[in-house]
């Protein structure tokens, strides 16, 4: 007992060491390019922005995942979806005082994309579900080339605009506070998260179909004889990653211009996310975003921005290398055998 | 007499803790060399742990394991087998996606070796290692009796059949110490009979086996020695005689069948 | 029966070999004034058959990882750019450093970096491949799919080195002596030359111990290490086989297009090499050159046909054929279309004779 106490601290002992380690090396870099206190406070804020949508995308891995045990890779499709369809919904002529036109778009990409979700699942998940892991990765694989190509076709290669929801034009709001700068939609991302996790927790703890999902994400085959239908929650799965992926998608639409492409980074990013939180667990995954998203920018921020995508990869192998369990979170290990 | 005999495998103190659930509680057994062993014990005893635990398949949590003196615990399932130990599995894993043949010759693997070049163009050397590999192979088949079905589908085979084909391909790999896992599952009588008469030729040409089954007669009849597991507790280990009238083994086996079953 | 398949390989690879170079020869003997082009209707042009050689190099690399070891890889076009970049840097030492120049522009040096290219990508995936393969499905999926990426990233960063997101050019054409293997009526040859090997060497290993080993580990890896397979090994040598192919094919391509950049090593790239692998047939090391062919002639097909049909904004047409019949394949022909081909085949054959016995799987 004692001996697995004592190396369980040895553990964290060392993730300590690592954090402080690099904490003392983005200083030492950051010196060198003569950063005050602000700059990595303004790094990190805007760090937290983009963590906050890769925590979205991450629990729509951990939806999808932890029921079907699918790594689905469409999800950074999802959050593209959500962003066109509510920008172009948007720009359309339509006899609606500007707000009320947002809020139109804004269920209309959510509703849309979740119908996309849900037609993925039924018609290339559900036949192919006794198929093989490499057989349903390769599927997946497949529904993003058609989504991104289908997308490229409709919207072209050129970004995009959504408006920013406070000023509903493509100039933001913005907040100071000391040498530091807020976007007012930062606010909104922010308030996004919070809003959908209490919304999923409330969904998942206390509603009967939340709590089937549950009962199938933990024993597929106890649910089953509980008179759980699993296809149906597989298709529940999906819908509801499509529309955590798309409400992600809308409220980061205003920051970066949505394109066709968007969805491979984030998508990736949203699974490194979701590794780092174990795959299984949604407050593990949530803060694996926030720390992804603070990590990847700081570390571009003090040595070149090229290698904000790098990062994202080197963490990952990292991880999969050493801890596929995740850091946070009660993931599970890849399976000894098969 | 038996005292005189090499000590082939020797368990001391084997430990498996899954997180909580104990399946293999301190259990210590000799294998000597020649011996025909068996290891019984109601369901959930820990039988194929313990087999999982020789053969690397599972660490184990503590306790040692030694066949012929070295050290098995720590070594990786082919190092172990390389050693000489081979064994077969309760469930029957075949390569469904090759013959019958084709089986057998992957338990000639670690014997046989030829380089990358020899590989990739198929050198004289290739051929000549090749061609003792199938022959070895065939040999092993007769053994078991399934020759004729050399160039069919192995999962095309017969249930029984398929058992002697995981034999078959676990003797390939030139065992000194052979683990059969419930091998005579699923065998019906004359199956079994033929099972029994396998193992002891296979003990005449100098193989000792080690048997987990569930069906007590054919064990009785069969092994010099037989150990007794309940709830991954060795509860006897003498011959035949002396265990079937062992009254902590009539209790755990009469515990299971009225049903008392944890 | 196991030997007689043998033979049947050997007279298939024969008849394969034989067609190839008569294709080729056409455009190099202009029978009657004819190309190669006039023969398919101008669908399929030499240069097109030239990229299905080099992309068939990788993808048989790609079908031993995925079909017999059962690894995935969604990275594999990160080997293929390893070796494109050794010889498009190597080969321009000279040219662009100043380096060696008495030795790096002789004619032999080329083919030297070509298997320094191979022998180094070797060695990456063998260093890479000992930690990486311990993972399983999804893991590994997405450890490949990063590593891939991390490779891509690396070649946009070193300008100096690499060319950065322009890449190199002026990369030389590869000559034996005096003979120069250009123009590409020569350089079928060479490419498909080096095809024909590499099926080859892919079937031989395919019906040796190591192959056995791989099929073995493909069904059941802890019975394959309980009878003697070094699992760990084995799955490292079928990545390392498979990088160093990629190699030479990238290589191969590097003399061919006369240029490098990050952009054809992408993950666009790993993914078309894994549909083309999936589409031919993961079971078979025939399922390769099928497998890239099709994808490749039907992808050129509907592009020059839609464009005429629906000039909309955008373009990519094939993207969207890529993903339908990935898709599409994986759901109702998992096992490939040459597998499925050669099923569709035998039930034919079945029905035509009903008193013929029993075929066994």
């Amino acid at each position: 007992m004692k001996a697995l106490l004592r190396r369980k601290n040895l553990r964290w002992l060392w993730i300590l060491l690592a954090v402080v380690a690099s904490g003392i090396l983005t200083v030492a870099l950051g010196s060198l390019k003569h950063f005050q206190p602000y700059n990595y406070v303004q790094l990190a804020l805007d760090g937290l922005r983009a963590g906050s949508i890769y925590a979205l995308m991450a629990m729509g891995f951990v939806v999808v995942y932890s029921v079907t045990g699918i790594i689905n890779f469409a999800q950074g499709e999802f959050v593209m979806l959500g962003a066109m369809i509510t920008l172009t919904v948007d720009g359309l002529d339509l006899p609606l005082p500007p707000a009320l036109k947002l809020i139109v778009s804004i269920v209309a990409g959510v509703l849309l994309t979740t119908a996309v979700g849900a037609l993925m699942e039924r018609l290339t998940i559900y036949p192919a579900r006794r198929s093989a892991p490499v057989t349903l990765i390769i599927i997946t694989i497949g529904v993003t080339i058609i989504l991104r190509a289908v997308a490229l076709l409709i919207w072209g290669a050129d970004p995009h605009v959504l408006p920013a929801f406070t000023t509903l034009a493509l100039e933001d709001r913005i907040f100071r506070i000391g040498d530091v700068t807020i976007q007012a939609q930062s606010l909104w991302i922010w308030g996004t998260l919070a809003a959908i996790l209490v919304l999923l927790y409330l969904f998942l703890q206390r509603s009967l179909i939340g709590k089937a999902l549950r009962a199938c994400a933990v024993n597929r085959r106890g649910a089953q004889l509980m008179g759980i239908n699993p296809s149906r929650m597989s298709l529940l799965s999906f819908a509801l990653a499509a529309a955590l992926g798309a409400i992600g998608g809308i409220v980061l639409g205003p920051v970066t211009r949505p394109i066709y492409d968007m969805g491979v980074m984030l998508g990736l990013r949203g699974f490194v996310a979701a590794i780092l939180g174990g795959l299984l667990s949604v407050p593990g995954v949530v803060v694996g975003g926030l720390l992804l998203g603070v990590v990847e920018n700081l570390a571009a921020g003090v040595t070149y921005p090229a290698f904000k995508s790098a990062v994202a990869f080197v963490i990952l192998i990292a991880l999969l290398l050493f801890r596929p369990q995740g850091i946070l979170g009660g993931g599970e290990k890849p399976a000894e055998e098969a | 007499m038996n005292a005189d005999r090499e000590l082939l495998l020797d368990m001391t103190d084997l430990r498996k803790d899954f997180e909580g659930l104990m399946a293999v509680f301190d259990v210590s057994f000799p294998v000597r060399r020649g011996e025909i062993v068996s290891l019984i014990g109601p369901n959930g005893a820990g039988k194929t742990t313990i087999f999982n635990l020789i053969t690397g398949v599972l660490p184990a949590t503590s306790g040692s394991v030694r066949y012929r003196g070295r050290e098995l615990r720590g070594l990786r399932p082919h190092q172990i087998n390389a050693l000489g130990l081979a064994r077969t599995f309760q469930n029957v894993r075949l390569f469904g996606n090759m013959t019958v043949l084709e089986n057998v010759m992957v338990g000639r693997h670690a014997r046989t070796r030829y380089g990358a070049l020899s590989t990739a163009f198929r050198l004289p050397a290739a051929r000549r290692a090749e061609r003792e590999i199938r022959e070895r192979a065939m040999r092993e088949l007769a053994r078991v009796g399934l020759e004729p079905k050399a160039g069919e589908g192995s999962l095309s085979l017969p249930f029984g059949q398929q058992r002697l084909l995981e034999i078959a391909r676990a003797l390939a790999t030139e065992p000194s110490l052979l683990l059969l896992d419930e091998a005579g599952s699923g065998l019906n009588g004359a199956e079994k009979d033929d099972l029994g008469r396998l193992i002891r030729s296979l003990r005449g040409s100098g193989i000792t086996i080690l048997l987990v089954e569930h069906d007590i007669p054919f064990v009785m009849g069969l092994s010099d020695r037989v150990v007794v597991l309940e709830h991954g507790v060795l509860i006897a280990d003498g011959t035949p005689a002396q265990v079937q009238g062992d009254p902590r083994v009539i209790a755990a086996y009469l515990g299971e069948e009225v049903g008392g079953k944890c | 029966m196991q030997t007689r398949r043998i033979p049947a390989n050997t007279v298939g690879l024969v008849v394969f070999a034989l067609v190839v170079f008569a294709l080729g020869a056409v455009d190099l003997v202009r029978p009657f004034g004819l190309r190669f082009s006039d023969l398919t209707g101008r669908v399929v042009t030499l240069d097109t058959m030239i990229r299905i050689g080099i992309l068939t190099i990788v993808v048989v690399g790609l079908n031993l990882l995925m079909g017999y070891a059962g690894q995935i890889s969604l990275g594999q076009a990160g080997f293929y750019a390893l070796g494109a970049y050794a010889s498009a840097i190597l080969s321009t030492l000279a040219a662009r450093h100043g380096i060696l120049p008495g030795i790096s522009d002789a004619w032999w040096w080329p083919w030297l970096a070509m298997l320094a290219g191979m022998g180094l990508t070797g060695l990456f995936a063998y260093l890479v491949g000992r930690p990486i393969l311990r993972l399983k499905g999804n893991y590994l999926a997405m450890a490949t799919l990063g590593l891939g990426f991390i490779i891509n990233i690396f070649s946009a960063e070193f300008p100096s080195i690499t060319g950065g997101n322009d890449g190199l050019t002026e990369i030389p054409r590869l000559r034996i002596g005096e003979f120069l293997l250009w123009p590409m009526q020569r350089y079928y040859f060479l490419v498909w030359g080096a095809a024909v090997l590499v099926i080859l060497v892919a079937l031989n290993i395919v019906n040796s111990r190591i192959g056995r080993a791989l099929r073995a580990i493909h069904t059941g890896e802890t019975a394959a290490a309980t009878c003697g397979v070094d699992t760990e090994r084995a799955k490292v040598q079928a990545l390392v086989i498979s990088a160093m192919m990629a190699s030479l094919a990238g290589s191969l391509y590097a003399h061919f297009q006369s240029a490098v950049s990050p952009n054809p090593f992408g993950f666009t790239t790993s993914v078309e090499l894994v549909t083309m692998a999936a589409v031919g047939g993961l079971s078979s090391v025939w399922g390769a050159p099928f497998g890239v062919a099709t994808l490749y002639v039907i992808g050129d097909l509907i592009k020059s046909r839609m464009e005429k049909i629906l000039p909309l904004q955008g373009g990519g047409y094939e993207l969207i054929l890529y993903g339908l019949l990935l898709v599409l394949i994986m759901i109702f022909l998992p096992s490939g279309v040459t597998a499925g081909g050669m099923d569709a085949l035998r039930r034919l054959r079945r029905r035509r004779r009903p008193d013929a016995g029993e075929q066994t799987a």
